[in-house]
């Protein structure tokens, strides 16, 4: 392992390009790339590497990189990009393009507030809008975790019982702009972790195909059960990919879900991407009160695990859920999902926190606020706000 | 009952092989039929491979899991189509692999929707043959103008005729400096069997814009298709020329001053709204005042 001091940026460019490097014996790697804040620093990492067989396009819109990810990776290529807010919001027909045509391309989502109006700070609302594109999503709290999370990816992704692109995001500036020492694995021991990518309808003389053409409703239900089915697989092929990942690199990267101090909790909290680190110390500090409390990271968010998340809340009477994105007229996206988990399973009491949208910090006054309204509540209210601390 | 005769095995094996099958769902007298069969004829063994956005041209395929098209076709969302293949063409590329990427377009898809798609991959001179099929409105979704709508033409969304003139694409596409960018006449075999052939001799990105008759939208006879596009070649109003390296440019068909009325009374698009043929008439001299420019100062060379 070569550890470097790096932004979480460079770390996510470095991950792709080993990954697209390790393609190499196969048909290659390409991507269109396109800038936007807060991610530019990866497409320029991915345009400078030196690949052996590979090739970065510098096209003129999100639309047309993911578009030539799509032309590339049917082609039978290991295919990869990154955007962030209105990047993907502008790249929204194609990302749907790629996952109902089951290609294995990963995007990295460096998550930023979707303007307007304008604000280039952290929320999850840009890369949860994709949450039905049939991509896997995956949530990185860290600059480690990150370049983790990207090469497992590429594993899960490529596997022919999943064969879904996968999005993996991080928070804006708070990890794409600041350095951490990061293990950056050797490009020897990536070519040992990834299989060459072989994309099973990749265009072919031999039996040429149409790909994407008309299907009738029985056929398109039919697909779309396929897509569901191939979701169903992530759980079992992240599984084994992350065993392998210890085998490979000798570090056991974070799972779908990692539940902190759960077993005798009676309230936990639940959060995505740096919240949790705020949220790791605030327990801790609370636990060494007495408290009865824990957390869970949620980092699979595409499938959603909801069968481990009904394990780990067996026991639980109360839940806060961290939102840092907003669904307009409903309430926090992941809060959703938690009770739509829990629905038919548990009265475990689910309060929705609204917080650090538009990139505000959320510092552990605000926390340890949130757990003691939670203490106080007697039943769950509507998804409280909590406001940004000036 | 059909009382077709029902091919021999050896035929429907040479069918199969086509880049256009029979049991496509083409309307008759649809530009696009003749242009796929001339441009498979053009490649020869030289087989394409197809990236075709949302248009007629995709729905010619026909339904799962039937394909009309008997070479990889890749469907890319409306504005996609040359980001897609140059993903393909890339790819291609690194494996040392020599085989055509055709971009078969409509003029939505690259007049309008897919014209900052389009610029993009010209600009970067990707390495692909892109085919304009151009019928002048959005047939698939039943008629409606686009900007390559000629002035005057009744639509779904022109009831008193289009009020401005048709994009001049072919301008928009030398400006870019591509090696190659040609117009094909349906009416012109051997031109149009060159102009491809020598298209596929070069690298780079080539433009083609096939004037395609629409007989559902031009509101005309399927058995006139033909005949239009030489009424328009004739007149004016579909030039027939090259431009290389976009900046040398020759006439390959001159016009012979067949009145555009001719062209016009065969379809209802013009006769509808009783289109005034002076409006066609000031834009045929317009364009030739412009090519005959162009050719005069910028001429193609010998080598050309």
């Amino acid at each position: 392992m070569a550890r470097a001091l790096v932004t979480g940026n460079h770390a996510a460019g470095y991950a792709l390009s080993v990954a697209g490097e390790a393609n190499r014996q196969a048909r290659g790697c390409a991507a269109g790339a396109y800038p936007i804040t807060p991610q530019t620093e990866i497409i320029e990492y991915l345009r400078s590497f030196a690949f052996t067989k590979g090739y970065i396009v510098p096209v003129e819109s999100e639309h047309s990189a993911m578009g030539v990810c799509i032309g590339a990776s049917l082609a039978g290529a290991r295919a990869m990009t990154a955007s962030s807010a209105n990047g993907l919001a502008y790249m929204n027909e194609n990302v749907f393009a790629a996952g109902y045509y089951r290609l294995p391309i990963i995007m990295i989502a460096v998550n930023r507030t979707l303007g307007p109006p304008w604000n280039i700070w952290v929320d999850q609302g840009d890369s949860l809008s994709l949450r039905d594109a049939a991509w896997m999503q995956f949530y990185t709290e860290s600059h480690q975790d990150l370049v983790d999370t990207i090469l497992v990816a590429f594993r899960v992704a490529e596997d022919h019982r999943v064969l879904l692109p996968a999005l993996v995001a991080l928070d804006g500036f708070v990890v794409s702009h600041t350095q951490m020492v990061v293990d950056l694995p050797e490009q020897q021991l990536v070519d040992r972790y990834l299989p060459p990518c072989h994309v099973p309808h990749q265009v072919s003389y031999e039996h040429p195909v149409t790909v994407g053409g008309l299907t009738w409703p029985r056929e398109t239900e039919h697909h779309r059960i396929e897509v569901q089915r191939a979701m169903e697989q992530v759980p079992q092929v992240l599984s084994e990919a992350t065993e392998e990942f210890v085998k490979v690199f000798g570090r056991r990267p974070h799972t779908a879900l990692s539940c902190e101090y759960t077993e005798d909790a009676e309230v936990v909290l639940i959060a995505c991407n740096t919240m949790v680190r705020t949220l790791r110390n605030v327990v801790k500090e609370r636990r060494a009160k007495g408290e009865k409390i824990g957390l869970i990271k949620e980092k699979l968010f595409r499938p959603f695990p909801r069968a481990e998340l009904r394990a780990a809340l067996k026991n639980v009477k109360k839940v806060g859920v961290l939102d840092r994105n907003h669904s307009p007229g409903s309430g926090g996206i992941f809060w959703q999902e938690v009770t739509t988990s829990l629905q038919g399973h548990s009265d475990v009491l689910v309060q929705d926190y609204l917080v650090g949208l538009g990139g505000g910090d959320v510092t552990p006054a605000i926390i340890n606020d949130i757990i003691d309204d939670l203490y106080r509540r007697k039943q769950a209210a509507e998804p409280v706000w909590k406001e940004v601390v000036a | 009952m059909s009382t077709a005769p029902t091919p021999t095995k050896e035929q429907l094996s040479d069918y199969c092989h086509n880049l256009l099958r029979p049991g496509n769902t083409n309307c008759a007298g649809c530009g696009m039929s003749m242009g796929l069969q001339w441009l498979d004829e053009a490649l020869g063994e030289d087989r394409p491979t197809l990236v075709i956005p949302a248009c007629c041209g995709i729905v010619t395929a026909g339904a799962f899991p039937t394909s009309a098209y008997g070479v990889p076709t890749v469907a890319a969302t409306f504005a996609s189509a040359p980001a897609v293949a140059t993903g393909v063409s890339v790819v291609y590329r690194l494996n040392n692999e020599d085989r055509p990427t055709v971009c078969w377009t409509g003029d939505g898809g690259t007049y309008d929707i897919g014209v900052a798609t389009l610029s993009a991959a010209a600009e970067r001179n990707e390495d692909m043959i892109y085919v304009c099929y151009d019928n002048e409105i959005y047939g698939n979704t039943g008629g409606q103008r686009s900007s390559a709508t000629p002035e005057g033409v009744v639509t779904s969304t022109t009831e008193k005729g289009k009020a401005e003139r048709k994009k001049d694409m072919m301008a928009i596409m030398a400006g870019h400096r591509i090696p190659y960018a040609a117009t094909l006449s349906l009416a012109h075999r051997e031109d149009f069997l060159r102009k491809v052939r020598r298209a596929r001799s070069l690298r780079g990105f080539k433009f083609f814009l096939i004037l395609s008759p629409c007989p559902t939208g031009w509101k005309s006879e399927a058995e006139d298709s033909v005949d239009l596009i030489r009424l328009a070649v004739r007149s004016g109003l579909f030039p027939v020329y090259e431009v290389f390296g976009g900046v040398r440019y020759r006439v390959n068909v001159q016009p012979d001053g067949t009145p555009v009325e001719e062209y016009m009374k065969r379809q209802r698009r013009y006769t509808k709204g009783k289109t005034d043929a002076a409006v066609l008439r000031r834009f045929i001299e317009d364009q030739w005042h412009y090519l005959n420019g162009m050719v005069r100062a910028f001429p193609a060379g010998p080598n050309d």
